[in-house]
């Protein structure tokens, strides 16, 4: 008898060689190129060319990193800023992503060094005003958007990534940063500021200041939202669909669409009656939102639902701020505490 | 036995093979096929997998407009009318999240996919058909974008 998965099964002799096929294939090394295909491509392009995510596949940058960097980058993403944290990867599926990324541009790269900067923080933060807020924001969260996303001409420069992230300060060492301020990033925005005519005692100042952003707290996030809105509507189904259209005129939505949930699922006519969607818009906030991440679109435009239950009638919705942690992207907080407000103002005023 | 051999094969292929990239709630995708040519492709692998497209609707009026490169951005709508119906009866309050849907749009030459991780609700749900209906959803989602190549 052998045990497999906890189930007792009896060997029959063709039985050993199909096992042991199967814990070669169990055991097999990861495929780094189609974990990284099915992984990463999404944002950063097959190509690593960038996209959602930053590019990833420049010689300047793969050239200047440890394989550490790119490790727990991988492991802990960069919270808030899009890039996921991909927790359910080994560290084995892990290092053949790495031995993916080293393809993009083969040669030398360094190991991590450890050894700590010891620079001058208030020095550094005057410096970082001067130097650096301009692009990466005054207190290192980044540019308005991420990577070369699709909204936006590829001429335009790759937005700078965020470096007073959680994600960011537990990858980077202290000489990884330096290198990169002292080398640059060639290919992208990112000068060397050797060049630009820092000293290197000037650079030191950069990364502890830099570095001290670890200690800033994070600000607080929705963590308990629930995932859905409803409100009780004291009137029948009909009323309650005119009414939201009158509440969200007022809110200066337009109102693109009304339907029923099962329209195009069941043959016409044939539809329950009995949930009526709402479908209105801004476009001028749309256009924004989309700018900052155009994945958003999966909850646009802004929708509302009736739904009627043995005479009773309930208006639900999404709750946007439900929406910033699924997106892992903090940009989209003011936008969804906007549309919070603007749902619960518009729900309430046609529930009266 | 046979059957039992069946499913431990199963069992280890489906933690072998990677799965599309699931982070934080969404699904995403690359297509390295235009928008059109993508578009087809995932309204055809909906199909393919017994779902009905009950809408395709577009959010970029005005987007070219406003300065953006692409207005190559659609939101499709699908479901099983029947699946539809048993989940809006027995856990109404995942009708905002209902029909399913995925949005698509392009980004150069290439096109990307978006949808949500629907066993991320699977808290809010109290029963156990609709829990792995949410699972089936996900596995769906997975394999229809895995066919848009
Ligand atoms: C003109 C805009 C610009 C300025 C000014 C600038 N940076 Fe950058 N920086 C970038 C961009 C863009 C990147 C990303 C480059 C890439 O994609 O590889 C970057 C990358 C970095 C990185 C690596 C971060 C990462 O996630 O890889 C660090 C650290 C950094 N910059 C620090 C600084 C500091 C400190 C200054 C001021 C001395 C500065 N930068 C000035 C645009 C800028
Ligand atoms: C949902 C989109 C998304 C996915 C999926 C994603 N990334 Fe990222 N990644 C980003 C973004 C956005 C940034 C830049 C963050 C910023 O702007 O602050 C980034 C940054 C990075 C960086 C730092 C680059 C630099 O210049 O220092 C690396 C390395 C990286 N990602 C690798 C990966 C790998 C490998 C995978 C797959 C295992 C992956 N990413 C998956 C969006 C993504």
């Amino acid at each position: 008898m052998l045990s497999v998965l906890g189930i007792k099964v009896s060997v029959r002799s063709w039985l050993v060689p199909v096992l042991m096929l199967i814990s070669v294939a169990v055991n097999a090394a990861p495929n780094g190129q189609l974990l990284y295909e099915t992984n990463c491509a999404s944002c950063h392009g097959g190509n690593g060319k960038g996209g959602v995510g930053v590019p990833i596949s420049l010689p300047s940058f793969l050239h200047s990193v440890p394989d550490t960097y790119l490790e727990k980058t991988i492991r802990y993403g960069r919270p808030g800023r899009v890039m996921p944290p991909f927790k359910y990867l080994s560290d084995a599926q892990i290092k053949a992503i790495v031995g993916h990324l080293r393809n993009f541009a083969p040669g030398k790269y360094p190991e991590s060094l450890h050894a700590l900067v010891k620079g001058d923080i208030k020095r550094g933060k005057k410096l970082f005003g001067q130097h650096c807020a301009s692009c990466h924001g005054v207190n290192g969260e980044g540019g308005k958007g991420t990577g070369v996303t699709f909204s936006r001409p590829r001429e335009l420069p790759i937005i700078a990534p965020s470096i007073s992230n959680p994600g960011f300060l537990l990858a980077a060492t202290d000489h990884m940063i330096k290198s990169t301020l002292m080398n640059g990033r060639q290919g992208t925005p990112m000068q060397s500021f050797l060049k630009m005519g820092l000293t290197e005692k000037d650079i030191d100042d950069l990364v502890s200041y830099v570095r001290s952003f670890e200690n800033v707290k994070a600000k607080k996030k929705f963590t308990e939202e629930s995932a859905i809105m409803v409100f009780d509507s004291p009137n029948d189904l009909k009323t309650t669909v005119e009414n939201l259209k009158n509440a969200a005129g007022a809110e200066n939505f337009r109102i693109i669409r009304v339907q029923d949930l099962e329209e195009g699922l069941v043959k016409k006519g044939a539809e329950s009656g009995r949930e009526v969607v709402i479908y209105f818009c801004n476009f001028q906030t749309l256009n924004e939102v989309l700018g900052v991440d155009p994945r958003v679109g999966l909850f646009l435009p802004c929708r509302v639902t009736v739904v009627e239950r043995e005479g009773k009638v309930q208006v639900m919705a999404i709750n946007p701020r439900y929406l910033s942690a699924m997106y892992n992207n903090d940009e989209l907080d003011k936008f969804c505490d906007q549309m919070f407000e603007i749902y619960t103002n518009i729900i309430e005023e046609a529930t009266l | 036995m046979r059957r039992l051999l069946a499913g431990i094969l199963m069992l280890v292929l489906s933690t072998v093979s990677a799965v599309a990239s699931e982070s934080d709630g969404l699904i995403l995708h690359r297509s390295i096929q235009n928008f059109p040519e993508a578009m087809l492709a995932l309204q055809t692998s909906i199909g393919e997998h017994g779902y009905t497209v009950s809408r395709v609707q577009r959010v970029d009026i005005g987007l070219t407009k406003s300065g953006y490169k692409t207005d190559k951005y659609r939101i499709v709508f699908f479901g099983k009318s029947s699946e539809i119906r048993a989940v809006k009866q027995s856990q109404p309050q995942l009708i905002p999240y209902l029909p399913l849907k995925v949005v698509i749009f392009s980004e150069n030459n290439e096109t990307l996919l978006v949808a949500s991780n629907m066993t991320q609700f699977s808290e809010l749900v109290n029963n156990e058909y609709t829990k792995t209906l949410l699972q089936r959803w996900n596995n769906d989602i997975q394999s229809i974008f895995s066919e848009i190549k």
